[in-house]
């Protein structure tokens, strides 16, 4: 059994609160007492049917306001595999939300309400799911029931969906018609759309190849702690503790500590407090080296014969996320796994029409929600990838420096 | 080879990492344990991140009075097989020290009362981190809640001003007096904790399997009789074979009814059980249907 983590993107409109408390329900991972609470509830919509959207609301406010104002985490599970869905809203102002919820999901559902097709907001969330990488998106043409469960409109939704997003080479997108509302293509194969012989969307989620999306090439090993028992028994133990980003690495290999450059060899690997010939992405391990270099938190760890890029410069797409604007030649503190710089954003290139994915070249203040490219000085040299080829390693965050709060999403280039 | 982590090897390795940034981030980070599965999980959890050093931080227990002595019990053998630092501070001090009200009625619950000594504690040791063994799909306030949940000097949350949590950098950057509550098994499910539990062998209080316990039947919930609950005349008391699904105090937590006295036997009834762990066990999340979102905006965990 594996994990497969989503992100469910459309506006209040959509369905989506809607779908995903019918996967929830017809996954039978909606527990009886949480029926009688959305039962009881008072705004049931629907005359007597069980409204499923209810399901997914949070927050008074959000029962009060009727709107969903974060993102919210939902798990269930089949035997085939454990699911954790983003359910991030799909208003304008809160882009910074899907961001929030893409940046660790496998896949990406983005709604359509097949009466209206594609929108200016199927076109952002499509946008958004590109720009953070996100391997696998599902075009889940909704509502087809009030469209007569037709063809004609699936495939016109299709061909309209397919041109508006040429230029975003997208890898891998599956479109499914369906009606959350009534369970048509959500666990069994709809008999109202005799026409679409593919699979339901369940069945999608239960086996869409995600084995590729880590990448076992690259090795990458931020320092997160260093563990010194200093006691009398473990007197030289000294360990770097740290989660794999990606790649592998065997006892014996030479690598090298960045930014600093210093090189040595692996003595030892330990996973769990027991010693491994050779660990691999997504394990959480403890390196020991066989030279007793400056080794600290921040560093990154990474076999001699493969290494990143390591500068003071970076070119990086930006999703701005506080309510202060970006103020050029501001000072941000910007994080990257575990490594923490002083940095300044210096020029802004151009500014992206979320909309209509148009880049905008006058120079306009950056605001809540704006996605960008610009520069980054930092004030040390810090190691990356590009966040195409490695989404771990080219990725950071901005934090300001007075008030702590994270400001920006950066995608280095 | 077959790289493929499995998903509970998976769950494991982002709970360390969240661990480590914890102990990486913070100047004095504490561990909240009660004794309860989800801590106990926590604790196995900061084995495998900090073995064989100690662990970067003390456990802190806050104490209600109103604990299974099991649960007790198991927390200061455990404690002492471990050799790590506990703290315990208790609920009851800090009701004569503040002249707190303590709650009245049959179930009088000091589950509330708690915030006050925790925020003592937090206070006392400057605590700026502390782990807790939440879980988002306990409950729907929970499921709001990021990894990372910085906290005013007040304890308390706002769920509007949330801090974006992208990818798996977690900002842990705070001013001084605020802090921050770290959930390490926040994507983990109940099933998730009891298969994690069974496949490391690990040990839990008495209480989780099934046993003869004395209970008193109320709305359809069975809660033991303990000196902490008033007893009335028109109280239906049963003896009943039951276990523990989450342990907290003996004043708001119910026993389910069960045959399970194995490992296996619990996860194969938790596997088909149709009611949530919170709705069949919990007393007190029912009262409003925002419980849980006011008692965290005050500072709950």
């Amino acid at each position: 059994m594996d994990i497969l983590r989503f992100i469910t993107a459309g506006s209040v409109d959509d369905g989506k609160s809607t779908l995903i408390g019918r996967l929830l329900y017809d996954s039978k991972s909606i527990m009886v007492d949480q029926i009688d609470a959305i039962k009881s509830h008072g705004k049931n919509k629907l005359n007597g049917t069980l409204d499923l959207s209810l399901i997914t609301d949070g927050l008074r406010a959000e029962r009060e306001q009727g709107i969903t104002i974060d993102v919210a985490y939902k798990y269930f599970s089949t035997p085939k595999r454990k699911f954790i869905i983003a359910d991030a809203p799909g208003h304008i102002q809160y882009t910074r939300n899907m961001v929030t919820g893409a940046s660790n999901a496998n896949l990406a559902i983005i709604l359509i309400d097949a009466r209206n097709g594609v929108e200016e907001q199927t076109m952002r969330h499509t946008l958004i799911a590109s720009l953070i990488g996100i391997p696998h998106i599902v075009v889940a043409i909704n509502k087809m029931d009030l469209v007569g469960y037709s063809q004609d409109v699936f495939n016109n939704i299709v061909i309209d969906y397919t041109a508006a997003t040429k230029s975003l080479n997208l890898k891998e997108v599956k479109y499914i018609p369906l009606s959350a509302l009534l369970g048509d293509n959500i666990v069994d194969r709809s008999t109202n759309m005799p026409w679409y012989e593919s699979d339901p969307l369940l069945h999608y989620l239960e086996t869409v190849k995600i084995q590729n999306d880590i990448n076992y090439t690259d090795a990458r090993m931020p320092v997160q702690y260093v563990i010194r028992p200093q006691t009398e028994k473990l007197h030289d133990y000294r360990g770097y503790a740290g989660k794999i980003m990606s790649g592998g690495y065997k006892r014996g290999d030479a690598v090298t500590v960045l930014p600093s450059g210093l090189e040595s060899k692996i003595k030892a690997i330990e996973s769990g407090g027991v010693e491994v010939a050779e660990a691999y992405a997504l394990q959480s391990v403890v390196l020991h080296l066989e030279d007793d270099i400056d080794v600290s938190r921040g560093d990154v760890i990474v076999k001699s014969e493969n290494k990143p890029i390591v500068s003071q410069d970076l070119e990086v797409m930006m999703c701005w996320m506080d309510t202060k604007p970006l103020l050029p030649g501001n000072k941000y503190f910007l994080q990257s796994n575990s490594k923490v710089v002083r940095s300044m954003v210096k020029e802004i290139e151009y500014k992206l029409n979320v909309n209509t994915l148009e880049k905008q070249f006058a120079s306009e203040e950056i605001r809540l929600n704006d996605v960008f490219k610009a520069t980054i000085k930092t004030s040390s040299p810090i190691a990356f990838d590009s966040y195409k080829k490695l989404r771990s390693s080219g990725s950071a965050i901005l934090i300001d420096e007075t008030s702590n709060v994270t400001v920006a999403a950066c995608m280095i280039q | 080879m077959n790289y493929q982590l499995d998903y509970l090897d998976q769950l494991e390795s982002e709970a360390i990492y969240i661990m480590r940034e914890v102990a990486g981030q913070f100047e004095r980070p504490a561990l909240l344990f009660s004794g309860g599965k989800d801590s106990i999980t926590l604790v196995r959890l900061a084995e495998k991140a900090f073995r064989p050093g100690k662990f970067p931080f003390p456990l802190v227990h806050i104490d209600t009075g109103h604990n299974f002595q099991e649960a007790l019990d198991f927390r200061d053998s455990l404690v002492k097989k471990l050799d790590e630092k506990l703290v315990v501070r208790h609920v009851a001090d800090t009701i004569k020290e503040k002249k707190l009200t303590e709650p009245v009625g049959k179930f009088a619950s000091r589950n509330a009362l708690q915030t006050y000594t925790l925020l003592d504690v937090i206070e006392e040791f400057k605590f700026d981190a502390l782990i807790g063994g939440a879980r988002r799909d306990e409950e729907k306030a929970r499921a709001k809640e990021r990894i990372f949940s910085v906290r005013d000097e007040f304890g308390q949350w706002d769920p509007k001003r949330q801090r974006p949590e992208l990818w798996n950098i977690y900002n842990g950057k705070i001013q001084k007096g605020e802090n921050v509550r770290a959930f390490p098994i926040s994507n983990w499910t109940e099933l998730d904790v009891w298969n994690y539990i069974r496949r490391e062998k690990m040990e839990l209080p008495s209480i989780y399997f099934a046993h003869e316990r004395e209970c008193i039947e109320y709305q359809g919930q069975l809660i033991a009789t303990s000196p902490f609950i008033k007893r009335e005349a028109g109280d239906k008391i049963l003896k009943k074979k039951v276990r523990y699904r989450t342990v907290g105090d003996m004043t708001c937590t119910a026993a389910v009814e069960s045959e399970a006295t194995a490992i296996d036997d619990i996860v194969n009834e938790i596997i088909a059980t149709n009611i949530s762990e919170r709705g069949e066990t919990r007393i007190d999340d029912k009262v409003s249907e925002a419980a849980m979102e006011d008692r965290k905006k005050n500072g709950y965990f």
